[in-house]
């Protein structure tokens, strides 16, 4: 842990984790308007001493929709991304633990559905699903489960050779014993670190969705929504869709910093 | 590499396109939402869904259909669009050939400045400009498209004297001016988040090169700086660069999605969306298999130029 902090990048990350964790744990609260009021007098105005980061097209206060809607941003990606871990390490350990022919078909399936850019294969699902927060949330979580399930299998399987494994076996201890107590524990690393980083992809694609107009909707403060609405008035007004970006940018740049330095930490430790 | 390998590598592309099929029929088909309905309105009556259904062999079991339409597209049948009645082939042909210009100048773009920042950040290890670079890449690489995109437009394409067009296609064969003149600002924003993700690989990439062995060794022999980093470093750390760029293909083709349909670009991206919000079935099927074949065998061509660049890569 002191090595996470000691390296800048893991520090900045964590900086930047805390203020997004903030602002999804205290956001509404701390929004100094309601962030639904219209307020016609002051539409599209910039930054000002009432109004932080300005308002909208319909005077609506930038940053307490911002505030607001970090939690629908934020929970987005790391819901998808939990979701997405989960079922992909299930896959990826039963297909490293079990081997042959069955590790075979799950493998060349994944392959397959590797091919499909995540983007397109989170559309597919997301059109058929019906656009909205949670379908979208499910869509990710299922175009992140291959990539995850092969790093959680071959997470499994340069495990299972290792000594403590073989000690284990050579203990003569159940299969449940040996998977449960001696290879996920030490599998689980680079999979925590992959999906930390994978938290800024979801960010990403999901503030994309909300953009298309297939994720959250409205009245949702969601960044990219915030985003796609405000782009009429863009030109007008440049901060309008400025900020939500800016938003999006800072927060998968924090996933970012803090998963690499994680990776630094934890994973690569004595390459170097 | 022996002739055998590469048999076995086309084998496993095709394999792989063929689980694609099996996979974008199973999407398009378990999951709810009636194409039928989707074609005639929520108003439509019962017996017209039913006569539509029967008229476009939607009401045949799921089996079936996969098995005609796979051995359609074998034969190169694929298929009429629903909604602009129109063959596949001919919708998707001209969008193909418009998104495959846009993502070469892009690439073209990315390899040209993403491989050369990375070496000379990693050169510079540790200095101001290795760190300015760092921190321009991880910013780069958590913009998503759509951002990038809607600020380029914000910058370049304000109405009142905009630099640069805000959208829209011209046909090189047209005017090559025209073209390069709108496909700038799509190109850019395609171009932002993988020049950034490139050039941080590449820089670490190179970084493992330079802190090798036979790197300390070239230097401990007395060989001079320029040497070493020409005659040894670039050409080990080039390989490991078309890895990392072949990789992020399958991002641009994702990204193409997005920026095309911000930018009017008439590509592959923007028809997939016009066909998914129209559940247009035989236009979504053909472009998901054509995107997967296009990651697929770059992926087996880059194998192929890495083996090349690197003779210690040896492929049985």
């Amino acid at each position: 842990m002191s090595e996470l902090v000691r390296s800048p990048t893991g520090m900045v990350g964590l900086a930047l984790l805390s203020v997004v964790a903030v602002a999804v744990v205290f956001g509404s609260v701390l929004a100094p308007y309601d962030p639904q009021a219209f307020h016609p007098a002051v539409r599209l105005t910039g930054p000002s001493a009432a109004h932080w980061l300005g308002t909208d097209q319909f005077g609506r206060d930038i940053f307490s929709r911002l505030l607001t809607g970090a939690s629908s941003t934020i929970l987005f990606g790391v819901g998808a991304t939990a979701l997405g871990v989960l079922a992909g390490s299930v896959i990826g350990v039963t297909a490293g633990v079990v081997g042959g022919w069955v590790d075979s078909v799950i493998m060349r399936t994944l392959d397959g559905l590797l091919a499909v850019p995540d983007l397109l294969f989170t559309l597919l699902i997301v059109t058929f699903l019906g656009g909205g927060a949670g379908e979208a949330m499910l869509a990710v979580a299922v175009a992140f489960t291959p990539g995850m399930a092969r790093i959680a299998r071959s997470s499994v399987l340069s495990i299972r050779t290792r000594e403590y494994v073989l000690a284990a076996v050579a203990r003569d201890e159940s299969q449940a014993y040996i998977i449960g107590q001696e290879v996920i524990p030490n599998a689980i690393g680079p999979i925590i670190v992959e999906a930390t980083i994978r938290v800024s992809f979801a960010i990403m694609i999901g503030a994309t969705l909300g953009f298309l107009g297939l994720g959250a909707q409205p009245p949702s403060t969601e960044w990219g929504l915030m985003v796609a609405e405000a782009r009429q008035y863009m030109y007008r007004s440049p901060w309008v869709v400025a900020v939500p970006g800016i938003a999006i940018a800072v927060s998968a740049l924090g996933f970012n910093l803090f998963g690499d330095a994680l990776r630094d930490a934890f994973v690569t430790r004595g390459r170097r | 590499m022996s002739p055998a390998y590469l048999l076995r590598r086309l084998l496993a592309v095709i394999l792989v396109l063929w689980i694609v099929t099996i996979a974008v029929f199973a999407i398009t088909m378990v999951l709810p939402g009636n194409a039928a309905i989707m074609i005639l309105g929520e108003y439509a009556t019962p017996d017209q869904v039913a006569a539509l259904e029967e008229r476009l062999g939607l009401n045949r079991p799921a089996a079936v259909q996969y098995f005609e339409w796979l051995f359609n597209l074998l034969q190169g049948d694929l298929g009429m669009s629903l909604r602009l009645s129109l063959p596949v082939s001919e919708v998707v042909g001209s969008a193909f050939a418009n998104s495959a210009m846009l993502a070469a100048t892009a690439l073209v773009t990315v390899t040209v400045v993403a491989v050369p920042l990375g070496i000379f950040a990693a050169l510079k290890r540790g200095t101001k400009t290795d760190l300015g670079i760092s921190f321009l890449a991880y910013t780069g690489t958590a913009m998503p498209e759509f951002v990038t995109a809607t600020l380029l437009l914000v910058i370049f394409a304000a109405p009142g004297n905009p630099l640069l067009p805000a959208g829209g296609f011209i046909p090189p064969g047209e005017s090559i001016a025209g073209f390069f003149h709108h496909v700038i600002l799509p190109a850019g924003a395609l171009s932002f988040i993988l020049t950034a993700h490139i050039a941080r690989q590449v820089r670490s990439e190179m970084s493992d090169v330079l802190s090798s062995d036979y790197i300390r060794a070239a230097r401990l022999k007395g060989m001079r700086e320029r040497r070493v980093v020409r005659g040894h470093a670039l050409p080990n750390s080039l390989a490991p660069a078309v890895a990392v760029i072949s990789l992020d293909i399958g991002y641009l083709l994702g990204g193409i999605i997005v920026v095309e349909e911000i930018f009017a670009w008439p590509g592959l991206g923007r028809l997939l969306i016009l066909a998914l919000e129209n559940r247009d079935l035989p236009v979504i099927q053909v472009i998901t298999l054509l995107l997967a074949m296009v990651y697929a065998l770059t992926n087996l061509i880059s194998d192929l130029v890495i083996a090349a660049l690197d003779p210690r890569v040896r492929y049985e």
